[in-house]
This record gives structure tokens, sequence and C-alpha cells, in this order.
């Protein structure tokens, strides 16, 4: 194995715990900043694979915008604490979906992809390698992006505000 | 150098406990950050057959990923706020008006 994959191990492991955590924490607001931990190191996984722009724009987007939002649509609502409470009864259910989908998947994929077949070569990943792709090839779906954001704004503002005119 | 089915893996665990993490709780901004986990999951592997490939265009999906999610959680909070303002309560499994 080479450094990067021992790199990449540690932070993966720190990201798959981040998200055990998440899904089991009895705390919502402990629940939110065990995302950040997951999100985190999702973004020095894009980092290690030599995406710099898609990392930089995770932290800030995710860790920095996203999280905000739930923190304060937790404090906004009025959450119990303990499992019971945020927990339904289809926990065991869920467990085995959940177990089931990751042994496909990992069955899947290493029969798709064997250990010793291509490496990744961490390529290029600057702003500008992006941003050149994006404004030459893809510049109608950054349009609609670009709508969908305007109309979830608007929407947002819609659905939150108060009536007091009915 | 990073074996391609390590990263798949994980990516594979993320979206996993993303899955559980839908199906068994029932608070629902807990939920959404459990969709969250699953968005991330796919962005990994975007990434990474992006740098596996040579081809940017993986890397600009990621991007659009983030984006969609950001409009996602936003009107997703909205409308747990507006349930939360007419019913006293997040919880999914209690919002049933429209069950058959």
């Amino acid at each position: 194995m080479s450094s990067q994959e021992y790199v990449f191990v540690v932070l993966a492991l720190v990201g798959i715990v981040g998200a055990f955590r998440l899904v089991t924490a009895k705390n919502v607001v402990h629940a939110a900043l065990y995302l950040v931990v997951s999100l985190a190191m999702v973004g020095g996984v894009y980092l290690l694979l030599a995406a710099e722009f898609v990392a930089w724009v995770q932290i800030l987007i995710y860790v920095g915008a996203i999280v905000i939002l739930f923190l304060f649509g937790l404090m906004l609502t009025k959450a119990p604490i303990g499992r019971e409470a945020l927990d339904n009864q289809q926990r065991g259910v869920a467990f085995l979906v959940g177990a089931a989908l990751l042994a496909g998947l990992v069955y899947l994929i290493q029969d798709a992809f064997p250990w010793d077949g291509p490496k990744i070569e961490p390529g290029t990943g600057t702003a500008e390698a992006v941003g050149e792709s994006i404004f030459s090839r893809f510049v109608l779906p950054f349009e609609a992006v670009s709508f969908l954001l305007l109309a979830a704004l608007i929407g947002a503002i819609v659905l939150s505000r108060k009536d007091d005119a009915t | 150098m990073i074996r391609l089915p390590l990263v798949l893996t994980f990516s594979a665990v993320l979206f996993a406990t993303g899955v559980y993490g839908v199906l068994a709780r029932r608070n629902a901004v807990l939920v959404l950050m459990a969709i969250e986990l699953m968005l991330n999951a796919v962005s990994v592997n975007l990434i990474a057959f992006s740098q596996a490939l040579g081809e940017i265009a993986g890397q600009v999906f990621a991007l659009f990923v983030i984006a969609v999610a950001a409009a996602e959680v936003g009107i997703g909070l909205a409308i747990v706020i507006l349930i939360y303002r007419n019913r006293e309560t997040i919880n999914v499994d209690e919002v049933n008006l429209l069950k058959w």
C-alpha cells in the first residue's frame, strides 16, 4: 500500500465512524456535529484525490452553510433527547436493509473492479480546469442549476413566511 | 496512487449508513441529514471515477450535486418548520394526514 492509501484509510475510518454516530446519536445537536466530521473527512478525501476545487466547495458549502442551516432547523423545532424518541420501531429492519445493500454493493465493486486493477492517478482538479469545463461543455446545466437555486430561494421564503393576511 | 475499489467501498459504506439513517430515524431533520450522507457517497464516486478516467466532467457533476443538495436542504427545512408550526411535531410517522 502506498502512503496515500494509508492517509485515505485514516480519513475514511474517521468519516465512517462519524457517519455511524450520526445515525445513532441520542442528541440531535450531536448528530449535526457528527455530520460535520463526516463531511469534512469526505472533503479530505477529495483533496487526497487532487480534486481541490470540489474539496474547498465541499468545506465551504456543506460544512459552512448546510450544517448551519441544519442547526437552525434543529433549534427552531423542539427535538426530544433519547434514542426511543428519535428512532422509529423499524430499526432492526432498517439495519437489515442497510447491511444487505452494503453487502450487495461490496460484492458488485470487487466483482467489477479487481483489487490489482487500475489505480487512481490523481489528475487535475484546479478551479481553472473545472471552470473551463463548466463554461464550455456544461453551460446549459449550469444555467439550469442557477434557475433551480433561484426557485428554491423563492420557495423557501414563500413556505416559511407567516401569513398575516388570512 | 489509490486503489479504486478502496474508494468505492468507502462510498458504499457511507451510502448504506445513509439508507439506515433514512429508514430508522423518525425526526425529519435527522432524515434530511442521512440524505446528505447518501448524496456525499455519490459525490465521492463521481470524484473517484473522474480522477481514474482523467475526465473532468465528474467533478462538474459533483459540483452540481452540491448545488442541488443546498437547494434541497433549504426547501426541506422550510417544509419541516412549516409542519412544526402547524402540527407541533416533526416526527415523520406522526405526519400522516395524506396517508390512505
